[in-house]
């Protein structure tokens, strides 16, 4: 093969050909994105269905929930770095790599978001101290510092360039005090990721969102931090899962496996009875006091119903939660992958109706349901993040040592 | 963002707020530092370093 010399030791990788046919495949997706994002950068957000009902939408929930969905990074760097989860080390690398996809993806999306991506560094040179999503922009840009630092050390452990001596003892050093940094994430995430929900919980003219709390913090806020450390690391393990169904190689001990599916269904199953716990608050006090019933949001409308409720908190958060915290639910392969699968689509629909279904519910007397479609142009530029991605991890895996129990899994004859 | 923009106010929401973004950084800074100044002092010295370092 042409690209021998970059391959790490001990793996076998498909033919370069092979590998350049399934780049420009996702690579024909990406240029499908890049050709909307450009259109809503020279001609404005006029390409998109957004509206005075709508300023957040479809790249506001995306936004959401790769933030959530790339909380997998944090909380497994929190457990191996802090608690002394030491066999994560075998998983904690694609955990940060998705997390870095994850990231990068949500500041692409908030880049194209802003209208005038020239003009980002307001938020910091300008920053409204009262705003929290001005938390979310700074936690959001220093944690993909801390992901970037953490994702340099795999760069370098790449076999030609391990070989220069300076960037041999670079790596070596940054993964000396790594820990360090994984704290320094972990407090970031917990910042970003709550602030995200009090953005939500905030909302007193939004009676689905609104929430009480602790102090200035609503209940959204510990509600959001909670499920990315619960969600997170189904997120990697449901990626972990497709890269090996794609490869066709077992690249992660079942044991591995195993140890994040219990945490993250035990961190799953006390996040879903808070939220059945807040829920039930929120319906029978919190709406009635601003003159709402329950059965108001979920009505009277072409698409939300009570469904939707009963898909995040029974489907998405129940259930999933229940089979990995059973022994024999997470050991068995079809029933794990079924828990994790949900729990992806859970929170998801939790971000969605966060950020869609309260802009849609009626708030005034004379208000009506306004239901949102997104236009061409969202869709692909919320596709885009998907394909660069895909294209990340094939060049990833490909030329890095990703998964270091890949070469005991698959020997070399 | 520093204390001489023209909008800086001495008061908690600027403290914790900015406060909290310059302490990660700092900490981000110096980290980073340390790492490439070592690696710059070991490359100097020739120390190979023991082999291969990785997560593992």
């Amino acid at each position: 093969m042409i690209d021998a010399a970059l391959i790490p030791n001990g793996v076998k990788r498909c033919s370069f050909g092979k590998f350049l046919l399934g780049l420009a495949v996702v690579g024909a997706v990406l240029l499908w994105g890049v050709y909307a994002m450009l259109l809503c950068w020279f001609k404005g957000l006029n390409q998109t269905n957004m509206n005075d009902y709508y300023g957040f939408a479809l790249w506001i929930w995306a936004d959401l929930a790769v933030i959530a969905l790339g909380g997998g990074a944090f909380f497994s760097g929190f457990l191996k770095y802090l608690t002394g989860k030491d066999e994560l080390k075998n998983i904690i690398n694609y955990a940060v790599l998705i997390g870095f996809i994850c990231y990068s993806s949500a500041l692409l999306i908030l880049a194209i978001d802003v209208g005038q991506p020239l003009r980002s560094w307001f938020i910091f040179w300008h920053a409204n101290v009262h705003s929290m999503l001005t938390e979310v922009a700074f936690c959001l840009s220093c944690y993909f510092g801390v992901l970037t630092i953490e994702f340099i050390p795999l760069i370098l452990e790449n076999r030609q360039l391990n070989k220069i001596s300076f960037f041999h003892h670079l790596a070596h050093n940054m993964h000396e005090i790594m820990a360090v940094f994984a704290a320094t994430g972990a407090f970031l995430s917990f910042f970003h990721q709550g602030s995200l929900g009090g953005v939500s919980g905030v909302l007193f003219g939004r009676p689905f969102a609104y929430r009480e709390g602790l102090f200035i913090w609503p209940w959204t806020f510990f509600l959001f931090t909670w499920s990315a450390a619960a969600y997170g690391p189904c997120f990697t393990l449901l990626i972990t899962k497709i890269t090996e169904l794609i490869s066709g190689k077992k690249l992660v001990k079942d044991n591995v496996i195993e140890l994040l599916a219990k945490i993250s269904g035990w961190m799953m199953a006390t996040y879903i009875v808070a939220k059945i716990i807040d829920t039930i608050y929120w319906a029978t006090v919190t709406a009635p006091s601003k003159g709402f019933l329950v059965s108001d949001f979920y009505s009277n409308n072409a698409f939300y119903g009570m469904w939707i409720l009963i898909a995040e908190i029974l489907f998405g958060g129940v259930v999933p939660a229940l089979i990995l915290i059973t022994p024999a639910g997470r050991k068995n392969p079809k029933a794990r992958t079924l828990a994790i699968v949900l729990a992806v689509i859970g929170v998801c629909i939790n971000r969605w109706v966060m950020v869609l279904q309260t802009m849609a519910a009626p708030v005034m007397s004379f208000d009506r349901w306004a239901l949102y479609y997104p236009s061409w142009q969202e869709v692909a530029t919320t596709v885009l993040p998907v394909a660069y991605g895909a294209i990340l991890i094939m060049i990833c895996y490909r030329y890095l040592p990703i998964f270091p129990q890949e070469p005991e899994l698959n020997p070399i004859d | 963002m520093f204390p001489f923009n023209f909008e800086w106010i001495w008061d908690m929401s600027h403290m914790v707020f900015m406060g909290g973004l310059w302490y990660a950084l700092t900490i981000l800074g110096i980290g980073m530092t340390w790492c490439i100044v070592k690696a710059i002092i070991d490359m100097k010295k020739g120390d190979a370093g023991g082999g291969h370092h990785g997560h593992h």
